[in-house]
């Protein structure tokens, strides 16, 4: 099969060898059939779009069709070792809320997101007075699946509303590769990683 | 102890393999009657292999047979999941000890309306008890027990094959390594009842029916039978697909006839189905089988809902279900996903889309059979199958 993405193998490392692993948006699979495979993991899926999970059931994931918005509900509490969403809380309806049913369900929880603040996008709004289009939010406003774009800082907010704390973060670089960072760094400062990380990635655990 | 089967309905094909008969002494039932003695008709394909651990149980629907993968002696015709059951097939008889068995209350040779009751030397005819789900489920373990079978590699069904599924999964969890239930649901819904109760009606309302003792009578309630199926026939389709299909085109004529007479092909069609299906269908069975699935409730077993029916269990469920299925539409297949999530079971969830309605999980749907292929290849790497 082909290389993991940075991206995915960085939050690959965070996952313990043969826990049980639930990937929300899992997309195509490649990185639960990484983890089921490489470290023996009890993983499972969840999917919006039917054409991804039907290859996800055909290369032998357990994958569900399903929207994170709702179906993440109906998860008893505490029965997964680690929650992973990659790259889709910006996707999904209500973001405060599937970060909540992540939290109860999981022990541990791993967030990707692209920063909606990095100056890139900063300077494209500014100098062109129109909707930024950067190659990991490669968009038309109109037709964009991503309704709920954060920075770093308002994806921080948003952990302290969920009742969460961080363990581990790092930033993403434009090709996915992962700087780990101190996780009160994200914020420090104007010129800290909400202004120059394309993305990150948040390793959350429930406080208490 | 193995014996002939003996089908209630001519058979046709005498070259045609017609399995086996397992005979047992009784067969508790949930109406608080048994069956003594019960006798379950099976056909088994490929072999068991020596820790007894590659058997998968297919499970049949409503009017379906153990005549999965060979043909069948009565109609002669080929098996109907040839599809998907076969030498190197998704369920591959090269690999796995594949076994079929027809339902009890059935017509081809496990006990059914049409068999003698021993304890009055006629046919049961109505005296027959009702039977369901459960108890279809508890005669298969019975025959799967006697072939020294502890845990099934797997059990698959479509329609109400996929009830027996879902059911086997929550009666004997630790006999089933794997579930494949298909365009299927944990309860019958109101409008499959009301469907069901208009082809009993229709039977019943056929004078040759004689109150279910037509076998006494010489007679057959083929007209009745022949409607029933007829009108379950089309609630196996899609409009789409008989549109598609049938359209408004005309039977062998150019224009209307101004008669009652077969116009339109799609009547002629459903009046072939209904004639072929009463050579090789019992009456009485269809009535049995049919209140069967509609007392089919999964959750009304369980005091805190469906979920409690799986809660623990060690079996890995693929769940698929088909977009036109208005049948078993893929709502209530979501509901059992749903519900094994709700205890964190091991579940893949499948909606494939197709316009062929609720009978495309016995047709040509080759994202079904990268499913069930991809499903069976990583349960067989988990269990260490060759």
């Amino acid at each position: 099969m082909s290389e993991l993405r940075p991206e995915l193998a960085a939050i690959a490392g965070m996952i313990r060898p043969g826990t049980r692993v639930l990937d929300v948006g899992c997309g195509d699979g490649a990185l639960l059939h990484h983890l089921v495979q490489a470290k023996g993991v009890d993983g499972r899926g969840i999917e919006i779009s039917q054409q991804n999970v039907n290859a996800c059931v055909a290369r032998g994931l357990s994958v569900v069709q399903g929207d994170a918005d709702t179906d993440l509900s109906e998860y008893p509490a505490g029965v997964f070792d680690a929650v992973i969403l990659s790259q889709t809380i910006q996707a999904t309806e209500k973001p405060l809320k599937v970060l909540t049913d992540m939290l109860r369900i999981g022990r541990r929880v791993a967030v990707s997101l692209p920063n909606f603040g990095h100056w890139r996008v900063r300077t494209s709004l500014l100098l062109h007075g129109r909707m930024p289009r950067t190659r990991t939010l490669d968009y038309n406003w109109y037709d964009t699946p991503n309704i709920h774009l954060c920075t770093l800082a308002d994806f921080i907010d948003l952990t302290r509303k969920a009742g969460a704390v961080f363990t581990e973060a790092y930033t993403l670089d434009t090709h996915g590769r992962t700087t780990r960072i101190r996780p009160g760094a994200v914020t420090s400062g104007f010129f800290g990683p909400n202004l120059t990380a394309p993305g990150a990635i948040f390793l959350l655990k429930k406080k208490g | 102890m193995a014996e002939h089967p003996r089908f209630s309905r001519p058979v046709t094909a005498h070259e045609a393999d017609k399995g086996a008969a397992l005979r047992f002494d009784t067969l508790p039932l949930d109406c608080g009657r048994a069956l003594t003695p019960v006798t379950v008709a099976y056909i088994s394909h490929g072999t068991l292999n020596p820790d007894k651990s590659n058997a998968i149980l297919i499970c049949h629907a409503l009017t379906g047979d153990q005549f999965v993968a060979s043909t069948n002696p009565v109609t002669g015709k080929p098996g109907w999941w040839v599809s998907l059951v076969g030498p190197g097939k998704p369920i591959d008889t090269d690999r796995f000890f594949v076994l079929c068995a027809n339902v009890i209350g059935g017509c081809m040779g496990s006990t059914g309306p049409a068999d003698i009751d021993p304890a009055t030397g006629k046919p049961y005819g109505l005296t027959f008890p009702l039977i369901t789900i459960r108890d279809m489920v508890r005669a298969q373990k019975l025959l799967v027990e006697a072939l020294g079978i502890e845990k099934l590699f797997a059990v698959i069904g479509g329609s109400m094959g996929g009830m027996q599924v879902l059911q086997w999964a929550a009666s004997y969890p630790e006999s089933v390594r794997a579930a494949i239930p298909i365009a299927c649901a944990a309860r019958h819904s109101a409008q499959n009842i009301a469907l069901h109760e208009v082809g009993r009606q229709a039977i019943m309302a056929d004078p040759e029916w004689k109150n279910g003792e037509y076998a006494n009578h010489g007679t057959f309630p083929s007209k009745g039978l022949a409607v029933a199926r007829m009108a379950a026939h089309i609630t196996y389709l899609s409009e789409a697909a008989l549109q598609r299909k049938f359209g408004r085109a005309l039977q062998n004529r150019a224009s209307l006839s101004f008669q009652f007479a077969p116009d339109f092909q799609i009547e002629s069609y459903l009046h072939y189905q209904g004639a072929a299906f009463v050579d090789r269908f019992d009456a009485n069975s269809y009535l049995y089988i049919t209140r069967a699935m509609d007392y089919f409730d999964l959750a009304a077993e369980q005091d805190n809902g469906l979920a409690e029916a799986f809660r623990g269990s060690p079996t890995r469920f693929c769940i698929i279900a088909f977009t036109s299925d208005w049948l078993f539409p893929p709502a209530e297949n979501r509901r059992v996903a749903h519900a094994l999530n709700a205890v964190a079971g091991n579940v893949s969830f499948v909606v494939i889309d197709s316009d062929k309605g609720h009978d495309a999980f016995l047709l040509d749907e080759p994202e079904m059979f990268a499913a069930v292929n991809g499903f069976v290849e990583a349960v067989a790497r988990e269990a260490g199958l060759p």
